[in-house]
């Protein structure tokens, strides 16, 4: 699951200026931009400009947090799943983004970055994630919604990455897409059961979809207007679709979904437009948004700390194993002596 | 053709050597490795990703547990990525372009009357 | 109820709480890695205790139900193995300091797969064949299950001097509670009888010698033991299972009736 339209800066809220120009080889510079003009693709030991490796770093890196980050919300209800089948499922889908997390930071490890510096930038606060994850999960019904609403916006975010112009994060979406799909489906069948069950089920679903739908329709990331990263992401092919379009392209998808589901869309301005042949929909609150970019939303500093703790936690695992490791290569090179 | 090239993962312990300006103690991660996963199909093994690990044993079932979990294979190969030399970029034309007029070494090169058949 | 039901929770409920324990791990695991690994030994587990579950609702016939088992019954009702419930954290480690400790999860894992590599082998033979089809799936997740524990057992046992001291802490923690796996329970006994369970008995030389053989490559010590014989089998927990229970049942509980 994922994620605003990663362009959010890292020292996010402050809407950075674009970069200073770039002092790169012109020659190399050329051949680079034709490559990228061309729709090909960019390979680990190609020459890139370190504007777009940067980029590209943090571009991945927070997707890769998002998938981490994104464990604990959900996670939050397995020990009290209604049934064993859909702990089961729980279990898979929560495994599963921590799955995409992996493959996501190796795609980023390709750039010359180690995954520990890369958690160092979580950890600190430094780096970013999805703000979707900043926001609590009240009742079971969370869990189907996520998935039906956080991991739909995602998708729609994340399919056309699977073009994106760095080779080894295109094919990790295509793998992450490929086990995606089914999410979205997952979340919307467990809420399809819920619908048809009692009146307290119906309202845990209402319930879920009232808070979840305008942090949904946020996660797509600020107007175009507003997203000074966007352009050079859509120049470099590492963003494919502008913030508002796909935004537009959720929500159209989306009110049908609803209307077979029988919940209401909590916006009251939310209608079809003839003449635009898309749905109009309410203002998004974008201060609420950025707070909670920039760390002061309902669970910033729990989903941080979670983290933190669980690997400093770990640490005396991860040192026992390595420590293991070389005590048994020189056991080897002992015997062989 | 010149400098063959680190593959991907080895460059990543090249540059870590290089230091950061972490504030956390020393980095103490575990090697990275590829994987390799041969599907059900019979098929060649074929590169899936990478992870991290103590050893070849590790890397091994920690293979298993992150890309098999929809019966995606049936073996595993991992192999420490600092170990893998992989062509240089820049060699491109001079190590494949050659390739390109060698139209002899293509079946539909030769043409055989139809009478024959499939051949 | 009768007593071949009764063996046939008392596996489920084993399997149903370890599963729920090492669920915990999901999201806070020690490295991303051993995240994904535990999950699957999670998952694995509460398949089992869905086969195994739904065996012993058709036995009981009237309402029961997989769930039902699951959700609805009380903690003295509960036949697994004290060892089970028991919290992730060890002797070494403080509430308030940490709630998950890997060397009690890693201890835990290896002393019951040991065990049930070997008795879902036995299994296999059931004269109840649906159980005896678990049993053969079963026991190629316990084997899995067992690698996985016992590696990461060697691992932390001759690894660093913190590791060390963390898994024989464990250990000795832990150990005691294995002394209920050869106390044979009146279901185990009635079921072995009937040619449906295995007499555990008979599995602990084996169980030995696969724990010591381990132990030694940890470089660890296994306590001798005295003392107190953990009875959770016949429904006589710790303090730990009702409040396992009471968060894993609450939504189940508070909807009842309820499809979900």
């Amino acid at each position: 699951m994922y994620t605003q339209s990663f362009s959010v800066p890292d020292n996010a809220g402050q809407k950075t200026a674009a970069r200073t120009p770039s002092t790169e080889d012109p020659e190399l510079m050329a051949r680079f931009d034709a490559r990228i003009d061309a729709d090909g693709r960019i390979e680990p030991q190609d020459w890139m400009p370190e504007a777009y490796r940067r980029t590209l770093v943090r571009q991945i890196s927070q997707h890769a947090h998002s998938e981490i980050v994104g464990m604990l919300p959900e996670g939050n209800w397995i020990s009290r799943a209604p049934s064993l089948k859909r702990k089961a499922i729980l279990i898979a889908k929560v495994q599963d983004e921590g799955g995409h997390g992996l493959y996501l930071y190796s795609a980023a490890e390709t750039l010359g970055t180690s995954r520990d510096q890369m958690l160092e930038g979580l950890h600190s606060g430094r780096a970013k994630y999805s703000s979707i994850f900043n926001y609590p999960t009240l009742n079971w019904a969370d869990v189907g919604v996520i998935g039906w609403l956080v991991d739909g916006a995602a998708i729609m975010n994340q399919i056309p990455l699977c073009r994106c112009s760095y080779g080894p994060y295109a094919r990790a979406m295509v793998r992450v897409c490929k086990e995606e799909s089914f999410h979205q489906r997952q979340g919307y069948e467990a809420l399809l059961v819920m619908m048809k069950g009692t009146d307290a089920q119906k309202a845990m679903v209402q319930d879920a979809v009232d808070r979840w739908w305008w942090k949904c329709l946020a996660m797509f990331g600020p107007p175009d207007a507003d997203s000074p990263n966007s352009a050079q992401g859509m120049r470099w092919g590492i963003k494919r679709i502008s913030n508002d379009d796909l935004r537009q392209k959720f929500i159209d998808a989306t009110v049908p979904q609803a209307q077979v589901l029988g919940v209401t869309l909590p916006d009251p301005d939310l209608k079809w437009n003839e003449e635009r042949q898309h749905h109009d929909y309410g203002q998004i609150d974008w201060q609420e948004f950025w707070d909670t970019v920039e760390g002061n939303g309902p669970c910033n500093k729990e989903r941080l700390s979670t983290r933190v703790k669980a690997h400093n936690d770990g640490q005396w695992v991860r040192e026992a194993a390595l420590a293991y490791a070389r005590k048994q290569q020189e056991r080897a090179k002992k015997e062989a002596a | 053709m010149s400098n063959a090239q680190p593959f991907e993962g080895a460059r990543t312990e090249a540059r870590q050597g290089g230091g950061s300006s972490s504030t956390t103690p020393a980095l103490k991660e575990w090697p990275l490795w590829e994987v390799f996963v041969r599907s059900k199909q019979g098929l060649e093994h074929k590169h899936c990703g990478s992870l991290h690990a103590a050893d070849a044993s590790q890397a091994l079932h920690m293979a298993r547990d992150v890309y098999t979990r929809r019966q995606e294979g049936v073996s595993i190969w991992v192999v420490p990525s600092a170990a893998i030399t992989a062509s240089n970029p820049d060699d491109k034309g001079e190590l494949f372009d050659p390739a390109a007029d060698k139209i002899y070494r293509h079946p539909t090169f030769y043409e055989i009357p139809e009478e024959v058949g499939h051949m | 109820m009768s007593a071949i039901a009764d063996y046939i929770l008392h596996l489920a409920d084993n399997a149903v709480v370890l599963g729920q324990r090492n669920a915990e791990w999901c999201g806070h695991g020690p490295i991303l890695e051993e995240d994904l690994a535990l999950a699957n030994v999670s998952l694995d587990l509460i398949g089992q205790a869905r086969l195994l579950y739904q065996r012993a609702a058709t036995l009981l016939g009237g309402d029961a139900t997989e769930d039902s088992l699951a959700y609805f019954r009380d903690a003295a009702e509960f036949r697994n193995y004290t060892l089970l419930e028991l919290p992730h954290h060890g002797p070494l480690v403080g509430y308030a300091a940490s709630d998950r400790d890997y060397a009690t999860t890693i201890v835990r894992n290896f002393l019951y797969s040991a065990l049930m590599v070997q008795l879902w082998e036995g299994l296999t033979k059931s004269s109840d064949s649906e159980l005896a089809a678990i049993a053969a799936k079963s026991l190629k997740e316990a084997s899995y299950h067992l690698h996985h524990a016992r590696d990461w057992l060697v691992r932390l046992g001759d690894g660093t001097d913190e590791s060390h001291a963390r898994v024989q802490a464990a250990v000795d923690h832990l150990m005691p509670y294995t002394e209920e796996f050869w106390t044979p329970s009146p279901a185990e006994s009635a079921a072995a009888a009937a040619g449906v369970g295995v007499d555990v008995r008979s599995l602990r030389a084996g169980w030995d010698a696969l724990v010591n053989d381990a132990f030694a490559e940890a470089t660890v010590t296994r306590p001798a033991f005295r003392g107190y014989v953990t009875e959770g089998k016949v429904g006589v927990h710790s303090e730990h299972l009702g409040f396992l229970l009471t968060e894993m049942q609450s939504l189940a509980r508070a909807h009842p009736g309820a499809t979900w």
